[in-house]
């Protein structure tokens, strides 16, 4: 714990989470406004000290806004990281500890999921389920637990003929029993890893879905769809999408310092940034 | 190398079927009946019957997959719902200016990436090494849908450098182009880097500089050559998201390719469209990885022999 905090990267991205995470729990009971009330004789008016980001087409205080828009994010990130991770842990460690048919046949899923270039397949998916935050986390996940369980199979494959392993098969522990407590724990600090740039992915992917009007529906703030309504008028208002974006970028950023960090602190390989 | 390359297209064969199948599916994913909701719940019964005609959705599944497969094999994906034009030829009309943009895009990242991350590898810890850190972690923070309005207050609306948008010769490439490029950029960069730092430590290198060979000619010659294997990878990998990224980037730029008529297409409900779209986009990309394989092969002999 203490080497973790001595990596200053660690630090800065620690520092930036917990402001996101702040912003999106406790910051709705502190914005002024309600992020949906509007007032359309203030549209697209500029910053100033009533309203610090300014104020939308609708008259909309932006401030309160990109705080909502935080909750969103937050939950996006949270949900698909943590599910995909899951599925991709049970997955993975099913392919690398039983081998065979079942590896080959799971491999080549993964294949077909990864064939397709990015976010299309969310986006499809997305596209043809209606959009709908709930669709955005669906169709994230989708795509989302293939690189855990990539991840996973191959650290089983290398974790499976270790003495200890060995050892514990031949004292008659069920599979199960060895992935769950002789392999699995050794895991948790790679997916850690990974789910951290994995969350800044879900992050971006679901304000691109939302930018596209794939994602999340108005009224509800979504930073993606913020940039987008604020696009028309760059030139009369340009603060109505430039905070929405700086938002995003600062939580970004914030989760590749905290991943990087944590990869160097605690020695793993590997670990990708999956921002399209 | 003819053997390395047959097995390559062998090992894709079931990749391509699987995104075949998968795309075939995308219809029947959409809930309730596909037919009412690309008209409308109110439309005529008479119409709904005919549009199901139309899709084959009036057959079971089976039937409609064999049907689905002979057309593709004719190269047939189908009519537009909405212009009733080939599938086929409306995605050609805008193949062209995909290309034109992903290789605009590519060429830029590499333009930027092989001098910076060569400088920053040679000297780490440099000013050339600082600027490359600082494009490698605002690219990848950076999304696109923000990196473009961005580009278009900074260069089209306040220093008026280039147009905003539309496509008419290369002036209307640039900023399209490096809001595409640029988390590519990024990538690359740390990636040669890194790479070029791990093969500046090895034996072969001491052995050159024994041997006096000059510091340009050990780092060219002997260092890039085995350090661009790991960037090839990612080169091919990082087209994945450009391709992916050029619905968003043609989207903000007006850009008349095949990403915003993907975009179009799911905003009509044109599911034969969308369908079409989504399926030459991923296997244009299987197709990278296959030559981006092909290439690693060429870089690596070892690949071929061990194959």
């Amino acid at each position: 714990m203490i080497r973790l905090l001595l990596n200053a990267r660690v630090r800065l991205g620690l520092g930036m989470l917990a402001l996101f995470v702040a912003v999106a729990l406790l910051g709705p009971s502190v914005v002024p406004q309600s992020p949906t009330t509007q007032n359309l004789s203030e549209d697209l008016r500029p910053p100033r000290p009533e309203h610090p980001f300014g104020q939308d087409k609708l008259g909309r205080d932006v401030l309160s806004r990109v705080v909502y828009g935080a909750r969103v994010s937050l939950l996006v990130g949270v949900m698909v990281a943590g599910v995909s991770a899951c599925i991709g842990l049970a997955v993975g460690a099913l392919a690398g500890y039983a081998g065979g048919w079942t590896d080959e046949l799971i491999m080549r899923v993964i294949d077909v999921l990864l064939a397709f270039p990015g976010m299309l397949l969310a986006l499809a998916l997305s596209a043809v389920l209606g959009p709908s935050l709930r669709n955005v986390l669906l169709a994230l996940c989708v795509i989302g637990w293939t690189g855990y369980a990539r991840l996973v199979r191959a650290e089983v494959q290398a974790w499976r003929t270790r003495e200890f392993v060995s050892a514990a098969v031949a004292l008659g522990a069920t599979p199960l029993r060895v992935v769950r407590l002789h392999i699995v724990p050794h895991l948790l600090t790679p997916l850690l890893v990974q789910a951290t740039f994995g969350m800044a992915g879900a992050i971006v992917a679901e304000a691109s879905l939302s930018f596209l009007g794939l994602g999340v529906q108005p009224p509800t703030p979504s930073w993606g769809a913020m940039v987008n309504e604020g696009r028309s008028f760059l030139l009369v208002a340009p603060h109505v999408a430039l905070f929405p974006g700086l938002a995003i970028m600062l939580t970004v950023l914030g989760l590749h310092f905290l991943g990087d960090g944590l990869r160097d602190a605690l020695d793993v390989r590997g670990g990708e940034s999956l921002s399209p | 190398m003819i053997p390395y390359i047959a097995r390559r297209l062998v090992l894709a064969v079931p990749t391509v079927i699987g995104v075949v199948t998968l795309v075939f599916l995308l219809i029947h994913l959409v809930p309730g009946d596909p037919v009412d909701v690309m008209l409308g719940e109110t439309a005529r019964v008479a119409d709904k019957v005919r549009l199901r005609h139309q899709l084959g959705l009036d057959h079971p599944l089976p039937v409609q997959y064999a049907r689905y497969l002979s057309h593709l094999a004719r190269a047939d994906l189908g009519r537009s719902l909405y212009s009733g034009r080939p599938v086929r030829r409306m995605i050609m009309a805008r193949y062209p200016a995909t290309l034109e943009l992903a290789g605009g895009a590519l060429l830029l990242a590499l333009l930027i990436a092989g001098p910076l991350g060569l400088a920053a590898g040679a000297r780490p810890n440099s000013m050339l090494d600082s600027v490359s850190r600082a494009l490698a972690v605002l690219g990848s923070a950076v999304p696109n849908f923000y990196l473009g309005p961005m580009l278009i207050l900074l260069f089209a609306i306040h220093l008026e450098w280039a147009p905003v948008s539309g496509r008419d010769g290369l002036a209307h490439l640039a900023l399209p182009a490096l809001t595409l490029g640029m988390g590519m950029a990024a990538i690359l960069t740390r990636m040669l880097r890194a790479a070029l730092l791990d093969r500046l430590h090895d034996d072969y290198i001491r052995t050159a500089r024994a041997k006096g060979a000059s510091e340009k000619r050990v780092l060219l010659k002997h260092a890039l050559r085995n350090a661009v294997l790991p960037v090839v990878t990612v080169l091919g990998l990082q087209t994945g998201a450009l391709l992916a990224g050029t619905i968003i980037t043609e989207t903000i730029f007006a850009w008349p390719g095949l990403g915003r008529l993907t975009l179009l297409a799911i905003q009509t409900r044109d599911y034969p469209l969308v369908q079409g779209c989504v399926l030459v986009i991923t296997l244009s990309y299987v197709l990278i990885n296959l030559i981006t394989d092909v290439l690693y092969g060429v870089v690596d002999p070892r690949l071929r022999v061990n194959s």
